[in-house]
């Protein structure tokens, strides 16, 4: 082997060096660093637009009560998109689970119950939901994985299962009056973090551990990227596929129940808006809809974008029609800079490997 | 000096910084059939594409039939009788082999409407000139890939072509096909059109060829007639160094084989095979596609089980059902199709070759032991010689000898005892092939048996000790490695041609 090709052979500096350094991990993928960007540019926007409204505790305080459960049920939504499908029946799932928990709390509870007795009732219904969730989860799986189903069609169908058995279970009516213990999740704080940012973080935390440092992670995204080569090369495909659906569902079941403690109701078609806005999140979030590739950090940052955006405007009074119109806009964009900045990065690199080289 | 079909002057070419070409000269007489050879990456692609106008030279200078034509554009090549049949060969595989041949000049005339009967007419008259017989309205993704080619060919005649210029064409065609192919390439020549043939085969390259032109890294190192050159002569100056000739053998093995199958079977695929591989051993399989070969490998391998026979394992019967089952028993397969069975592409070299061992990398925790994956990682680049940027770069930005250590290193980091490797060596260089074979010698040497499947004759011949014969789903015939050539692989082959000749490509018109 000639010097050359010795040289060549040897993995870059970077490879070996252990630390972390917040540049080079912003660096390391332009998305990243625009979407962060992006995040700054509207947050400033929307201090300067409306200081005395967008920049206030309560705004920041109503905002940490409204996107958790977008960003669960994005969470949800990435991990099967890694996967290289969908899930569109999130919602349904966060639905129909909730409105399980809701009767196990609400009905089930005996009359006159002693306090400790309808907190036994409310986690009962707790985890009642999450089971019935990754349930729901594996019926997506196994229709996707096992009988080989697209994705797009498995929720499609699932999605409307869901709901018209939650409309079959209330009769399209709301189910009040859950425990007032289950409701301060919802609404309670937790040492000044409200309870819901405490879930999501908590959320957040478990998907990174499970697609970055567990064997599952990479075998998801090995999958993603080319389901063909994963079979060949050693992975059980059905088990990752099941897996993800079923995350997906339990997922589902948290936001669902995040988002009847905040309501203080369930009903069958509560946030049926929430499963494109987490396609929008995700896809945002730089989340490759072909599969393959997908940053945690760049869904958080991208769900918070949406909500700087959302409540900006709503600071501004400008009308919920305005808001989609803008969320759109802002989805093209950024949909349009990623085409495009690859081409533009890899002009800028070969241009400074070609200085460095000479 | 009499004026050429077409000169290539002193071509300098750079891609952002990258010198592509570098100072190239080709010149290509009127009816010559001229063989441009040279490792992957040497530049011989982007010469194609300055020729055919898809690319505008630096420097330097192209004249067509005498003519400086400067700023040559594809539409301007094309016109002047230059076609270039690409490795995919450009076809559209849900339209018909007439729509395919005839669409483009009925496009290129601006019809409003289509005239169907004379699209078919103009269709059968391209195929004639080929001297083909397809049923002009097949689904083209029905074909062989022989068949497309001939289609592309066909194609490539209706604009009054006088150089055809043909990427690697051979590359996923067997002996017969290769065989009809050069029949066309005649007729072609005879019909006083030139053919520029890209290649990395040697035997091709000596076979077709008048004049030969070699290029290396990005410069043309020589170009010389075909009766000029040797075999060792051809492959010094395409890779720069010697590269010796010898055969693999080992003694008479006895005792217990690694894997021995009996009467093994799968509906429709082969049937009664019975095979056995030693420790140490080296076993070639070879056969035309579709006799199986690649099925029984992944029969092996638990992609597709068989469905009635015995596997063995060191002696153990065993039951392969799955990929899980195949690894636990030992089994490796690296498969024929490296870009979509064997490779993510777009994810890092690091990942596509951890992956058969993601479980062997975790931590006490179930988490992945970043230092463990590293490590294994740069041992597997140094010791396969993998030439890469960084392991975090996409796999898709190396050189196919490069890519494919990258899946013999994932196969091989899970330490096999029996490997499977089907066509080891396709879109290959030749330094990199040397290296890959060496590499597999070493592991036999160490005891790992090797089922090797390929169509390469003196690839075969080289590096196993014996070599197997597929046809129709059965084995029919084995021979000593170093005594496989080409007239014991035709003898093998046409001994057994007692039912109905070898299957003829489908879709001829009845």
């Amino acid at each position: 082997m000639t010097n050359q090709a010795a040289k060549r052979t040897g993995p870059d500096a970077s490879y070996d060096d252990p630390s972390f350094s917040l540049k080079r991990w912003l660096s390391s993928d332009g998305n990243l660093t625009r979407l962060f960007v992006i995040m700054v540019v509207v947050f400033v926007t929307m201090t300067v637009l409306s200081p005395r409204t967008f920049l206030t505790l309560d705004s920041f305080s109503s905002m940490a009560f409204q996107f958790p459960v977008l960003g669960i049920l994005s969470l949800a939504m990435m991990l099967t998109m890694v996967s290289g499908g969908i899930d569109l029946s999130i919602v349904g799932i966060a639905n129909l689970t909730s409105i399980l928990a809701a009767m196990v709390m609400v009905r089930l509870v005996p009359e006159g119950a002693s306090a400790g007795t309808s907190f036994m009732y409310m986690l009962l219904g707790i985890v009642c939901a999450i089971i019935a969730g990754v349930l729901c989860g594996l019926l997506n799986g196994f229709a996707v994985a096992k009988i080989g189903i697209p994705p797009i069609l498995v929720t499609l169908g699932s999605m409307q299962l869901f709901m018209g058995l939650a409309i079959v279970i209330t009769k399209g009516q709301a189910i009040v009056g859950l425990p007032e213990q289950f409701s301060s999740i919802g609404n309670g704080s937790h040492i000044g973090i409200p309870v819901p940012l405490i879930i999501f973080a908590l959320c957040v935390a478990a998907v990174y551990v499970l697609l970055n440092r567990r064997p599952y992670g990479m075998k998801l995204q090995l999958l993603g990227s080319n389901p063909t080569a994963s079979r060949y090369g050693g992975i059980n495909n059905t088990v990752v596929l099941l897996k993800t659906y079923a995350l997906s569902g339990l997922l589902a079941s948290i936001a669902g129940l995040v988002m009847i403690a905040l309501t203080n109701s369930a009903k069958a078609d509560y946030g049926t808006s929430y499963i494109l806005q987490a396609i929008l999140v995700v896809v945002l979030g730089g989340v490759n809809p072909n599969g393959g590739f997908g940053k945690i950090a760049g869904v958080v940052m991208a769900v918070l974008t949406l909500q700087f955006l959302s409540s900006g405007l709503n600071a501004l009074h400008v009308g919920n029609f305005f808001k989609d119109f803008i969320w759109g806009i802002v989805l093209i964009l950024v949909m349009v800079i990623n085409a495009v900045s690859p081409r533009l990065k890899w002009k800028r690199r070969a241009a400074g490997s070609s200085k460095t080289s000479s | 000096m009499p004026k050429a079909l077409i000169e290539l002057n002193h071509i300098n070419k750079s891609f952002a910084g990258v010198h592509a070409l570098k100072d190239v000269s080709l010149r290509i007489e009127y009816g010559e059939v001229h063989c441009l050879a040279g490792e992957n990456g040497c530049g011989k692609s982007t010469l194609i594409k300055v020729m055919s106008g898809v690319h505008a030279p630096d420097h330097g200078e192209i004249r067509i039939d005498g003519q400086l034509r400067s700023g040559l554009n594809p539409i301007e090549a094309i016109n002047s009788g230059i076609q270039v049949i690409y490795q995919d060969f450009s076809i559209f595989p849900n339209l018909t082999v007439a729509e395919n041949i005839a669409l483009n000049g009925e496009l290129a005339a601006r019809k409003k409407w289509i005239n169907w009967s004379k699209m078919r007419q103009t269709a059968k008259q391209a195929l004639d000139k080929v001297g083909v017989d397809l049923d002009l309205n097949a689904k083209v993704e029905h074909l062989s890939v022989a068949d497309k080619q001939l289609i592309a060919i066909s194609r490539a005649l209706m604009h009054e072509a006088k150089l055809i210029v043909m990427d690697e064409p051979t590359t996923a065609l067997t002996q017969k096909e290769v065989r009809a192919l050069f029949r066309v390439i005649e007729g072609l020549k005879r019909d006083g059109i030139s053919i520029l043939f890209v290649s990395h085969k040697l035997e091709e390259v000596f076979e077709l060829s008048e004049r030969i032109t070699i290029m290396r890294n990005g410069k043309n190192v020589i170009s010389e007639r075909a009766d000029q050159l040797n075999r060792e002569k051809l492959v010094y100056y395409m890779t720069g160094r010697q590269i010796d000739e010898s055969y693999y053998e080992i003694g008479k093995q006895s005792g217990t084989p690694l894997l021995r199958t009996d009467n093994l079977s799968l509906k429709g695929c082969f049937e009664h095979i019975s095979l056995s591989i030693h420790p140490g051993e080296i076993v070639g399989l070879t056969g035309l596609l579709g006799s199986g070969r690649t099925e029984l490998a992944e029969a092996l391998f638990g992609l597709t089980p068989a469905t009635s026979g015995e596997i063995f394992r060191d002696g153990e019967p065993v039951s392969i059902r799955s990929v899980q089952d195949a690894e636990t028993h030992g089994i490796a397969y690296v498969p024929e199709d490296r870009l979509t069975e064997g490779l993510f592409l777009e994810q890092s070299i690091e990942r596509n070759m951890v992956v058969s061992v993601i479980d062997e990398q975790k931590d006490k925790w179930g988490m992945i032991d970043r230092r463990k994956v590293k490590s294994a990682v740069r041992s597997w680049i140094q010791k396969l010689g993998i030439a890469a940027h960084s392991p975090l770069a996409p796999v898709k930005t190396l050189s196919g000898g490069n890519q494919q250590r990258v899946v013999l290193a994932r196969w091989l980091a899970a330490s096999p005892k029996v490997l499977i490797l089907n066509g080891p060596s396709v879109g290959v260089d030749i330094g990199s092939k040397e290296d890959i074979h060496q590499v597999i010698r070493e592991l036999a040497g160490q005891g790992l048996g090797v089922l090797m499947i390929s169509d390469d004759l003196p690839e075969l011949r080289q590096s196993c000790n014996r070599v197997l014969v597929m046809k129709r789903g059965r084995i029919i015939g084995e021979a000593e490695g170093k005594s496989f050539t080409q007239e014991v692989w035709s003898e093998l082959h046409d001994a057994r041609d007692d039912d109905a000749g070898p299957v003829e490509r489908r879709g001829n018109t009845a």
